[in-house]
């Protein structure tokens, strides 16, 4: 059973419609990169997995499970807030702008999930805690706030909010397009060793180097569909298709 | 006349000179002056006619202010009591219109256009009407309107009634005209604080599991305070002294206790002057007080903390010392911190 199956999603704002049916198998353990250009629809698909955003037709399932609703007999059972708290707990995700609690210290942003959603008790949550901004390189942060550091070490701190919810499946959403270009390379460090221990992980990225090196499938978007997916290397160096070299000759 | 170390200067002055080692002459402000002097002169005028200053009343020579009055009155018992009560109103009316004001925000942000609407029909109300007219409502109409208030299931049988008479005391009244209309205000306050939060504050912390609430909670309300407090803060103080309204519905606040002095022994201008210190006295307090909570809340928006005015005091302390001259090659527009 795959991590992810996406079945001809489809979702519109008003009557803009952004994801023109989706087909998409996201297995366990793979780290799935999606590129494309702005507006294609990847952050929206991206934000449908854990039911930021719900889906108007097709089906999404994550781990087995439909997201946001429950199936029983022929009938689809929209789930209750704290059900769906429940599932989104179980998804780390990571913006594009960081998104740290501005007014907790760096501890308190890591342990915040642990402690009020698991209701985990808060000493081992911390040594726990610390551990994780130990992995991202951020051990000496512990008491600082978000604003006191630099882009690079906060979205590290933000994935280490993430996985101290120990979650199941990753999605980042561009989480290095607002990053100063040298302080890329330490978020990337990060999300590689990630993908080497075997997380689920979907990437929305801009990174053509990084998906090459760390993706097991690139899928490119474009305009609310999927128009090319397989093995990056191929993807990106023999596209197929006429948008993917248009757009790839753009960004490479 | 002290000369800047660095190279001699030379003799002649020629403007190829190497600026770095001329004198600087400071700009002349001679406006400050004598606007100074203007100032000066109106202060001394105001301590003048404020202290010093005497006129004849009823054949008597006293002094203008009669500050002797208002000191035998200013810890008067009937005052003190006064000042109890317009305490008692302003704590109940903020902590009556915060929490009204939340519940408000909250329902006009919520998606339910019941909830919404029921919420702006509320503050619609509340904040169209001067809160003098519904202070009278809450004092005369809910007697003349209900004899008798029933508890009970609606449309069916009451299971406890209430005299109206006797459960609106003129000081319940005050109470409820005043934190209903606070209410109102307290609400867009409060929802101009929860809308000035990033949305994706919201998504970040849906994202790890926390529930609506949960995130209002811990996430965007703590957020939202440094946006909600400085106005809060004007509306305790605006409080504070909005009480005095409740004089018109026979409330023996601070103000009617020094009106009820002032009928009897006539001295009206120094009761006056009573009741306008104990109003600036607690307005002081409160803005002090505000001034330490915008700090607290300031945690993680600001990079550094504002010292509080007695760290600025203790640091003015410890950099008296005489300022060296700074040779001009250290640049004096660098800033002095980092």
């Amino acid at each position: 059973m795959p991590m992810v199956e996406a079945r001809k999603v489809h979702k519109s704002y008003g009557r803009l419609e952004v994801l023109k049916g989706i087909d998409l198998s996201v297995g366990r353990g793979e780290v799935l990169c999606l590129i494309g250009p702005s507006g294609s629809g990847k952050s929206t698909f991206l934000r449908c997995i854990n039911h930021l955003e719900k889906i108007d037709g097709g089906a999404l399932s994550v781990d087995g499970d439909l997201v946001g609703y429950r199936q029983s007999g022929d009938k689809l059972y929209e789930l209750k807030d704290s059900e769906v708290c429940a599932k989104r707990a179980e998804i780390g995700m990571v913006f594009q702008r960081f998104n740290l609690f501005p007014h907790m210290s760096v501890l308190d942003n890591v342990i915040s999930g642990p402690v009020w959603v698991k209701k985990a008790p808060s000493g081992p949550s911390k040594d726990r805690a610390r551990d994780l901004l130990a992995r991202v390189g951020l051990a000496d942060k512990v008491d600082s706030y978000p604003n006191q550091l630099s882009g690079g070490q906060q979205q590290r701190v933000a994935i280490a909010r993430a996985l101290a919810m120990d979650p199941k499946l990753m999605l980042f959403d561009e989480p290095t397009s607002a990053l100063d270009p040298e302080l890329v390379g330490d978020v990337l460090d990060v999300m590689r060793d990630l993908a080497h221990e075997g997380m689920t992980m979907i990437v929305v990225t801009h990174e053509m180097g990084f998906a090459r090196e760390v993706g097991d499938t690139v899928v490119f978007m474009d305009g609310g569909v999927v128009v090319e997916q397989g093995d990056p290397t191929q993807v990106l160096t023999e596209p197929q298709h006429v948008r993917t070299q248009s757009f790839l000759s753009k960004v490479l | 006349m002290t000369v800047p170390p660095g190279p001699p200067p030379a003799p002649d002055g020629r403007p190829d000179r190497d600026p770095a080692s001329l004198k600087v002459v400071p700009v002349r402000h001679p406006w400050r002056w004598v606007t100074g002097v203007v100032i000066l002169v109106l202060t001394a005028m105001l301590v003048n006619t404020l202290l010093f200053s005497h006129v004849v009343r009823g054949g008597t020579r006293e002094g203008r202010f009669q500050w002797g009055v208002v000191g035998h009155y200013l810890f008067a018992t009937p005052v003190l009591k006064g000042i109890v009560v317009t305490l008692e109103l302003t704590v109940i009316a903020m902590v009556a219109g915060v929490v009204i004001g939340v519940l408000l925000a909250v329902m006009r942000l919520s998606p339910s256009p019941l909830l919404s609407g029921s919420a702006w029909i509320y503050i619609w109300f509340f904040r169209g009407t001067p809160v003098l007219v519904q202070l009278f409502f809450w004092y005369d109409g809910i007697a003349y309107l209900y004899q008798h208030l029933d508890l009970g299931v609606p449309f069916g049988t009451a299971l406890i009634t209430f005299n109206s008479n006797t459960l609106i005391t003129t000081f319940v009244a005050g109470a409820l005209g005043l934190s209903f209309n606070e209410g109102a205000y307290m609400a867009e306050i409060v929802r101009a604080g929860i809308i000035s939060v990033d949305e994706g504050q919201s998504e970040a912390a849906q994202s790890i599991g926390l529930s609506k609430t949960q995130t209002m909670r811990r996430i965007v309300l703590p957020q939202a305070m440094r946006i909600i407090i400085p106005p809060t803060g004007n509306e305790t103080i605006s409080m504070l002294k909005t009480t005095s309204l409740v004089s018109t519905i026979a409330v023996v606040e601070l103000f009617q206790a020094t009106q009820n002095i002032a009928t009897t022994t006539y001295q009206v201008v120094p009761l006056l002057l009573v009741a306008s210190l104990w109003y600036l006295f607690f307005t002081s307090i409160l803005t002090v007080g505000q001034y330490y909570v915008e700090r607290y809340y300031a945690r993680g928006a600001a990079r550094q903390l504002p010292p509080t005015p007695f760290q600025k005091l203790q640091m003015a302390v410890r950099h008296v010392r005489p300022v060296p001259v700074a040779p001009l090659a250290e640049a004096p527009w660098v800033a002095p911190h980092d």
